[in-house]
């Protein structure tokens, strides 16, 4: 025993201890993310600030002196939000001046656009074969539901208002939008002269104006044209025009997926023996598309909120109904609310998009960067 | 291919400037509201007392109950309009299109509208002017002690020049602050923006109405501009002119002979006064004339009632706009409504 080693060994294993306080749980994350440094240290006090004087006193006037009955504007006394317009008038904000006695119609549609949405949306929804026979078939259900005949009564188009407008417009423009862009797309890489300027003169020239001129002009100049016995439906010319505009971003969105696919692939595609539609629909397509789903996405959620503009022309849109509202003498000036309101389900149906989109990049993510 | 998408854009320009001109005339309006069996209406896409929807979305208003009266007049039935809304912007080019048959959206006769446009205007159902609104706190009992206040103005219209003509013209200053919308400047006047806000007399009364204390803000007494509003019909077909016309003038008549939506059925029997029994046709041939039937007056009045009792119903004193009839009294009343006799 004269040449000890000089090491110091433990018997038994060091018993593990909590990481540092700082480090852990919510007080390590607030040290990670909000005060990493001076700069965000400043911000995060500088947001909370902003939060405390904007948020406190909104739910305030809001939801705490917030009034949810009455009669009229006279009825609401306090300080806060009225809401007394709700109850008479929600019937509105959903359905505009459809029928009361037949709202249920637009009910029923909206119900059946979740089957007709979950095989495309959703994997792993059984049957899905012929569930997507019946998405087919649902455009022709919910138009026959919304406008009627073949027993049911008829409504005009021009009574469809509020909230069952804007979908019916936002949803027809951005299931339409997406395989027009993508044609479009295409067109304008065609080697096809007739085809690739058609489709650059169509996405320069729509692309170029605003929309509401293009609804201005199916509205006014569209029926000079025509012949006087052709009416064009109002809702109709809506959805067509929305989805002209639509697509000419689309196909430029799209395009630049297309570009960003390496030219490899199209070699490896021809190489396969593979046709240009078959290279498209099975090589390129899918991985462009898959590119190109934020500014799909963003898109759609401009084309929704475009729905708005249909007042132009006449139509009355959630945002419509909340003006035409607060016109009327018993509820005048109560702009603030309605419009919280309106912006509640805009956001809502956005949101869901957004959030749809970014679990769909994460599911379709094959780490091919 | 920069050159191909310009000149397609060429194309497009010089299609849509030619069927500009072109645009069809519309000759026999009055047979073709007949055999559609709908008058079609212009109104304005809401605006407090002159159109807006009622609980059950059915439109209302001041300027609606002339279509009524108008459709009561033409179909004998009030009901049979279709309401087409429109901004400020396409109301001109609904009418030229021939989308609508008339206009009442709360519309100023100018002579511009009337000449350059191409249009008729058959009355004035509402005589307007552009006033102010202000702060009783600021001490102020004219527009004249006004001087150096900031006021509310929206943009681009003509309420903003008529602002600066008067100013300059009675060597005031003032700070404008321009806003974009009516709404707009009415909530930015609210959060004590300016000192003042001007629009329209008659939206003023409705502005404050919608104040928490509407004792703290005082209407100014000038009126600084004319703003003669009535419904207008396209040039060049007399006949349907006459019909909108006189449509109007029989609810200012209605009023002055005491004829109302009550009692009108009991007085188109007959009675003493010769021009009740003209108007209402239970004497003379005054339907023929304009190519209505018989009791095209009796439809129009039983619609909505007489000009006053339209007039209280929507913009009166019991309605939370309270306007007085002022300049749209009687001219036997005070004011300047005058219709020509009905024979």
């Amino acid at each position: 025993m004269t040449h000890e080693p000089f090491h110091r060994t433990h018997d038994d294993m060091l018993s593990e201890r909590p990481a540092p306080l700082a480090t852990v749980g919510v007080l390590g994350w607030m040290r990670a993310n909000l005060f990493s440094s001076l700069a965000n240290t400043a911000l995060t006090i500088l947001a909370i600030y902003l939060l405390w004087i904007s948020v406190p006193p909104f739910l305030q006037w809001a939801i705490f002196d917030g009034q949810l009955y009455g009669e009229d504007r006279f009825s609401c006394t306090g300080d806060g939000a009225c809401w007394a317009w709700l109850d008479q008038r929600i019937g509105q904000f959903l359905y505009g001046f459809y029928p009361s006695e037949e709202t249920w119609r637009i009910d029923l549609a909206l119900v059946l656009l979740f089957p007709a949405l979950a095989p495309w949306l959703m994997e792993n929804v059984p049957g899905k074969r012929y569930m997507r026979w019946f998405s087919v078939a649902y455009p022709f259900i919910a138009t026959f539901l919304l406008v009627g005949g073949f027993g049911l009564t008829e409504v005009s188009t021009d009574d469809l208002g509020g909230f069952s407008l804007n979908l019916v417009v936002g949803l027809s423009g951005i299931v339409l939008s997406l395989p027009v862009g993508i044609l479009l797309a295409l067109g304008r890489q065609s080697r096809l002269p007739l085809i690739r300027w058609f489709s650059v003169i169509f996405i320069e020239v729509v692309r170029g104006v605003p929309l509401i001129t293009l609804l201005f002009v199916s509205n006014i100049i569209l029926p000079i044209f025509l012949p006087a016995d052709v009416a064009l439906n109002s809702v109709v010319r809506v959805i067509v025009m929305i989805t002209a505009f639509a697509s000419a971003y689309m196909a430029e969105v799209i395009r630049g997926g297309l570009q960003a696919i390496p030219k490899g692939q199209y070699e490896a595609a021809q190489a396969m023996g593979l046709g240009y539609w078959q290279s498209m629909r099975l090589i390129i397509l899918p991985q462009a598309l898959k590119i190109s789903i934020p500014g799909i996405v963003n898109t759609f959620i401009g084309l929704f909120k475009d729905t708005t503009l249909v007042i132009v022309i006449g139509l009355f849109d959630i945002l419509g109904i909340a003006r035409a509202m607060v016109s009327n003498p018993d509820w005048l000036g109560l702009s603030s609310e309605t419009y919280v309101f309106v912006s509640l389900f805009f956001f809502v149906v956005c949101y869901a998009m957004s959030r749809y989109s970014m679990s769909l990049e994460r599911k379709l993510d094959t780490d091919q960067r | 291919m920069k050159i191909k998408a310009l000149s397609g854009i060429a194309a497009v320009a010089s299609v849509l400037a030619i069927s500009g001109v072109t645009a069809p005339a519309h000759a026999a309006t009055l047979d073709d509201v007949r055999a559609a069996g709908e008058l079609k209406c212009g109104i304005n896409t809401g605006l407090p007392g002159f159109a807006f929807t009622d609980d059950k979305g059915n439109w209302t208003g001041f300027d609606v109950a002339y279509c009524r009266a108008l459709a009561g007049a033409v179909l004998g039935d009030p009901n049979k309009v279709k309401w087409v809304n429109l901004t400020g912007k396409n109301r001109f080019p609904a009418l030229t299109s021939g989308e609508i048959d008339v206009l009442s959206r709360n519309t100023t006769w100018t002579l511009s509208r009337d000449v350059d446009l191409g249009f008729t205007f058959v009355g004035v159902n509402y005589y307007d002017g552009q006033g102010f609104i202000g702060r009783t706190a600021l001490g102020a009992k004219s527009l004249k002690e006004l001087d150096g206040a900031s006021i509310c103005i929206q943009t681009g219209t003509t309420t903003q020049l008529n602002l600066a003509d008067f100013f300059r013209v009675n060597g005031i200053s003032y700070e404008p602050v321009p806003i974009e919308t009516n709404e707009e400047a009415r909530k930015a006047y609210e959060a004590e923006r300016c000192d003042a806000y001007t629009t329209d007399a008659s939206g003023l009364a409705a502005t404050r109405s919608t104040f928490p204390d509407p004792k703290a803000h005082m209407i100014f007494p000038e009126i600084i501009s004319k703003e003669p509003l009535g419904p207008l019909v396209r040039q060049g077909d007399d006949e349907w002119a006459d019909v909108a016309r006189w449509t109007l003038n029989a609810l200012i008549n209605a009023e002055e002979f005491g004829i109302t939506a009550a009692n009108v059925e009991e007085l188109a029997k007959g009675t003493d006064n010769p021009e009740i029994n003209r108007m209402l046709g239970s004497e003379g041939s005054l339907g023929e004339m304009l190519g209505l039937s018989k009791d095209w007056a009796v439809h129009a009045i039983k619609a909505e009632g007489n000009y006053s009792e339209i007039f209280e119903r929507y913009l009166g004193k019991n309605t939370s706009l309270a306007l007085d009839r002022g300049l749209n009294a009687l001219w036997s009343d005070g004011g300047i409504l005058y219709a020509p006799p009905m024979r």
